[in-house]
């Protein structure tokens, strides 16, 4: 099979805005903070973040999670997962936090977000902000800002490309699994 | 596995890309450090045992901090504490600690070689917590490590230094570089990533073949010291003192030590000073230049323990192939055999 584009550089920019309207209508200026899950999630944090300080005239303070030590998964992998470096230098106590990553699969993602989140303090309220969602859940948890859900076969996967991490231009797009 | 390895039993096996994987895992270990609540759960019911021949209290706690932050189970054997008075074997000992399946095995012993002799022979993945004059491994990364914050401008400040920064420095350790294996350890790392080592200390304290390996050789201080980044003041081992072939802590400090007026005039401004620990003040290093500003001994300790947690991180974390050789009836390789399926 081909890749497949499934939303271009435009339908980025506008599923990005409206994701940052739609926060910016539920989240009281001035008690929202956003972060990113590393790698995916942090370039679209950042967006996200300029367009809500731009809308909100304050600035929202961006964080950056690494969930490698978080993980479910040590024991079924051959070697360690890279660990990267977690940010947040804001109290996330009492903040409405928005999680972001750019594709929500089985949750186990998110699952390991939260528990690391917790641990920097008790958010008054966590929402959850993905550019796409797969489906396929293996834990109950549930996007509450979506850029575009999409039904996408086991074997298949989505890859979310921007420019910040090199790509010529933004993209989404579907590919068979494993193909780099 | 760190790189290939599964152990670290020395330096001087490891690539320079298989040290800086382990000073950048260090880098997010330290940022949690910092964090109001420090633990994460990365290795929870992961098992660390701390087994000591020698006696050391900064080494230990530094690996034991470590493996709790992580979430490790850290247990402590002490030899004075242990059946070695009772004429028990290295080996004994080991295959005993073995039997109870701890997953890393972090060892100091007087003899160089034992860990290697223990890695041979048991399951899981076994450190070097310093082995007679052999190596001290751990102490090798977390000089690296401060050094590499020094050179790059984020000591104290925070923040990911970078590793190339050591690349063509001059780092001078003085001592007793013949019974040091934080001397070989520091050897082996800064030539890995790039660093002239110079080694300074009274004729008899340096031993034959160093320059072989890389460093160069000074007998005098004053000129060792010029245009160097970086020292490392070796700790005098008071139970080497009466030696003949070593000089008394007088003439030590006279000549090999540093005071205030020396650092003044022999010394770069940026110049960092390094030291081991535990600090004979007085005799390597005087107080003022202990707790002055070119000390980056504190931020080495607290450097200690992300690098440790970065190495049981590695060693631990992941799934570990078994050994190719050796007991593979032992119950630790089938153990990890089965983790893998």
């Amino acid at each position: 099979m081909m890749e497949a584009i499934v939303m271009d550089t435009d339908g980025i920019a506008r599923a990005l805005k409206r994701m940052a309207r739609e926060i910016e209508e539920r989240v009281p200026a001035g008690e929202l903070g956003i972060v990113g899950i590393r790698r995916g999630g942090v370039h679209l944090a950042q967006r996200l973040q300029e367009k809500l300080t731009e809308a909100t005239r304050g600035e929202v303070p961006l964080g950056t999670l690494d969930i490698a030590l978080y993980r479910d998964d040590l024991s079924e992998h051959s070697s360690a997962p890279v660990v990267g470096p977690t940010d947040i230098r804001f109290p996330v106590s009492g903040r409405v936090i928005v999680l972001v990553d750019d594709v929500i699969y089985t949750g186990r993602t998110v699952r390991a977000a939260l528990d690391e989140l917790v641990d920097f303090g008790r958010p008054r309220r966590v929402l959850l902000a993905v550019l796409v969602d797969r489906g396929g859940r293996e834990l109950p948890i549930a996007p509450d800002v979506i850029g575009v859900r999409l039904e996408v076969p086991e074997g298949e996967q989505v890859e979310v490309r921007l420019v910040e991490a090199g790509a010529a231009r933004d993209l989404v797009i579907l590919k068979p699994r494993g193909q780099a | 596995m760190i790189g290939r390895h599964r152990h670290l039993l020395g330096l001087e096996a490891f690539e320079r890309d298989e040290i800086v994987a382990i000073l950048q895992c260090a880098a997010s270990m330290k940022e949690v450090l910092r964090r109001p609540l420090k633990k994460v759960p990365t290795l929870r019911g992961k098992g660390v045992v701390n087994l000591f021949f020698e006696a050391s209290t900064r080494t230990r706690t530094s690996f034991e901090t470590a493996a709790k932050i992580l979430s490790a189970d850290a247990v402590n054997w002490t030899a004075a504490a242990s059946s070695l008075k009772k004429g028990e074997t290295l080996l004994d000992t080991v295959r005993n600690i073995e039997a109870m399946r701890p997953d890393v095995l972090v060892i100091r012993h007087p003899a160089a070689g034992a860990p290697k002799f223990v890695a041979d022979r048991v399951g899981c993945s076994v450190v070097s917590a310093g082995d007679g004059a052999h190596e001290h491994p751990s102490q090798g990364l977390l000089d690296l490590y401060t050094l590499a914050e020094h050179f790059s401008g984020v000591l104290r400040k925070g923040g990911i230094p970078d590793f190339g920064s050591i690349e063509g420095r001059t780092v001078v350790v003085v001592g007793d570089v013949t019974h040091s294996r934080v001397a070989r350890s520091d050897l082996f790392g800064l030539t890995r990533l790039g660093a002239r080592v110079r080694f300074c200390g009274p004729p008899t304290m340096i031993p034959p073949g160093v320059k072989e390996l890389g460093a160069s050789v000074f007998h005098g201080l004053r000129e060792a010291l010029k245009g160097a980044d970086a020292v490392v003041m070796l700790r005098i081992q008071h139970e080497r003192i009466g030696d003949p072939l070593i000089p008394g802590t007088r003439e030590y400090s006279r000549f090999w030590g540093l005071d205030e007026r020396k650092v003044q005039e022999w010394l770069g401004a940026s110049c960092a000073i390094l030291h081991p620990g535990p600090i004979n003040r007085g005799v390597e290093l005087s107080s003022e230049v202990a707790d002055g500003v070119n000390s980056v001994i504190l931020e080495q300790v607290e450097n200690g323990v992300a690098v440790r947690m970065a190495i049981l991180y590695l060693l631990a974390g992941g799934a570990q192939e078994p050994p190719a050789e050796g007991r593979t009836d032992s119950p630790a390789v089938a153990r990890t055999r089965s983790a893998n399926t």
